[in-house]
């Protein structure tokens, strides 16, 4: 069924008591022509796209718990492309493209918010490095806009640009194509596109092995037992290197839980996400009025979805050093989730070295933002089994061969990215 | 919290140490060959159950050591807080 005026009208007529399924919850068939593990956004991205672009219909989407239950309903729902290096710079802004009329194309509202990303600078070598990123933005043909203190402190009243503040502003870079986007929606509207598109989603269907014959894939051991494939692509983002395991791979990648919180929900006070790379921060308001707002990595190896209060302290103490009036309002809710943090700390959209298998992981901090081009590149590369030009930097192998794209020249420590 | 169990201070806040990596990667020999390098600097196991990790106490004593800790659940588990080792991880 189409969602429109005229169904919501008719089913306003009916009482909204016969809403069709969304999707379907099939029984796993014996063979698939390409299996995805994940159901979360980048999973389901991908069978959406093997589906449209590249006419495989005969893909299962293979989830152990629901979908969007993962880092897809766990992240601050920031989209941004304001990326330095070429490689990132072209990826993210072709998913920023994706993101623009992903409501359309999907037939469900996501509700892509263009509301901007605005990154506080607070010292004369942080404005350098801003300038510099901008310009490099604007090189590669994406939005940017530096931003005086003047300028900010018209903008957004609430945030602190006194000369007194703890880390004092003199200037943001905006990206003003920049904002937000409803995280479960992505999930549901790429669930429900790709089951229109005959694509069966299974959830409750845990991973369990990999079977490998002479080199290429033969399948996966299911909780819903064994499932025959010569394609398997890995969408699990925190757990890749579980799952590349089971192949027999060991990733460049470690699994760091990455927290985030929420306050209680008060009238509109931000129309903006704020960034700040000097205090490691993040904030914007969400449509519901709750302040979302997140910082650091709790930096120790983690799959345990929730983390630590020092990293929470630290979080509130740099919103209240940014914005003193939000020092009355209680926290209503704190968070977990499972990071794939690579060595320089871009992703890995790539083929696997066994005949068959690809991922797209390694999503750092960043992978929410990155859904719509993940799953369109991960496709791309699953049915033309080689990369598109715009994930042809994204390999494994890069590692190995000093090709690294270390957007902040932090070097070989999975959690300084 | 993490209380962490620093072998010459005793148990002590998390915000007192600094995260040093997976302490089963060792520092190849220098001419090493390319291999050995990469899967020093590069590969690791990030299991998801017991992890043996460097700590430093870098608010207190200074020392590096070795902690083994559940990446599921964050408890330390008894066993390794107490070995020594001479040096901490490459730099």
């Amino acid at each position: 069924m189409k969602y429109s005026i005229f169904s919501l009208a008719r089913n306003a007529l009916s009482w909204h008591e016969h809403w069709p399924l969304a999707w379907r919850s099939p029984r796993p068939k014996a063979r698939y022509d390409a299996i995805i593990v994940g159901g979360g956004g980048h999973g389901l991205a991908t069978a959406y796209y093997l589906a449209k672009e590249h006419g495989l219909t005969n893909i299962a989407v293979l989830e152990k718990g629901w979908l969007g239950g993962g880092n897809t309903g766990r992240n601050t729902t920031i989209v941004r492309s304001n990326y330095h290096l070429d490689p990132n710079a072209h990826f993210y802004e072709f998913s920023l493209k994706l993101w623009e009329g992903l409501s359309q194309e999907l037939n469900f509202n996501v509700m892509y918010s263009a509301r901007g990303v605005l990154n506080l600078v607070h010292s004369p070598a942080d404005m350098d490095a801003s300038i510099r990123r901008g310009n490099a933005m604007r090189l590669n043909g994406i939005d940017a806009k530096f931003l005086s203190r003047d300028d900010i402190a018209r903008w957004i009243p609430n945030l602190d640009c006194s000369p007194e503040a703890r880390f004092p502003i003199v200037g943001g870079l905006l990206q003003e194509r920049g904002g937000t986007v409803r995280h479960d929606a992505v999930a549901w509207g790429y669930a429900r596109a790709a089951d229109a598109a005959g694509v069966d989603i299974i959830q409750q269907c845990e991973v369990t092995g990999i079977r490998i014959d002479k080199g290429a894939i033969e399948g996966v051991e299911t909780t819903q037992g064994f499932i025959a494939t010569r394609k398997l692509g890995i969408a699990v983002a925190g757990h890749s290197g579980h799952v590349a395991a089971m192949a027999g791979l060991r990733l460049p990648i470690e699994s760091h839980v990455l927290q985030a919180m929420v306050s209680e929900p008060i009238k509109p006070v931000l129309d903006t996400v704020v960034t700040s790379g000097a205090v490691h921060f993040y904030i914007s308001q969400s449509d519901k009025g709750e302040l979302v707002m997140g910082g650091d990595l709790d930096f120790y190896n983690s799959y345990a979805q929730r983390g630590n209060l020092p990293t929470i302290e630290h979080v509130v103490a740099a919103c209240l050093a940014l914005f003193p009036s939000f020092g009355r309002l209680k926290l209503m809710r704190t968070w977990g989730g499972i990071m794939d943090m690579t060595m320089d700390g871009s992703p890995i959209i790539a083929k696997l070295p066994v005949k068959g298998l690809t991922m797209s992981g390694g999503w750092c901090y960043g992978g929410f933002k990155a859904t719509p081009a993940s799953g369109w590149l991960h496709a791309y590369t699953i049915a033309r089994d080689e990369p598109h030009p715009l994930n042809a930097a994204f390999t494994l192998e890069r590692f190995a061969e000093g090709r690294m794209i270390d957007e902040k020249g932090a070097g070989p420590y999975a959690w300084a990215h | 919290m993490l209380l962490i169990p620093c072998p010459w201070c005793g148990p002590r806040n998390q915000v007192e140490f600094t995260y040093g990596g997976d302490a089963t990667v060792n520092r190849p020999p220098p001419d090493a060959p390319d291999k050995t390098w990469f899967d020093f600097v590069y590969l690791r196991d990030n299991p998801r159950g017991p992890h043996l990790e460097l700590w430093l106490h870098s608010a207190g004593c200074r020392q590096w050591f070795k902690v083994c800790r559940d990446t599921r659940t964050h408890e330390i588990l008894a066993g390794a807080a107490q070995t020594k080792i001479s040096s901490g991880p490459a730099s």
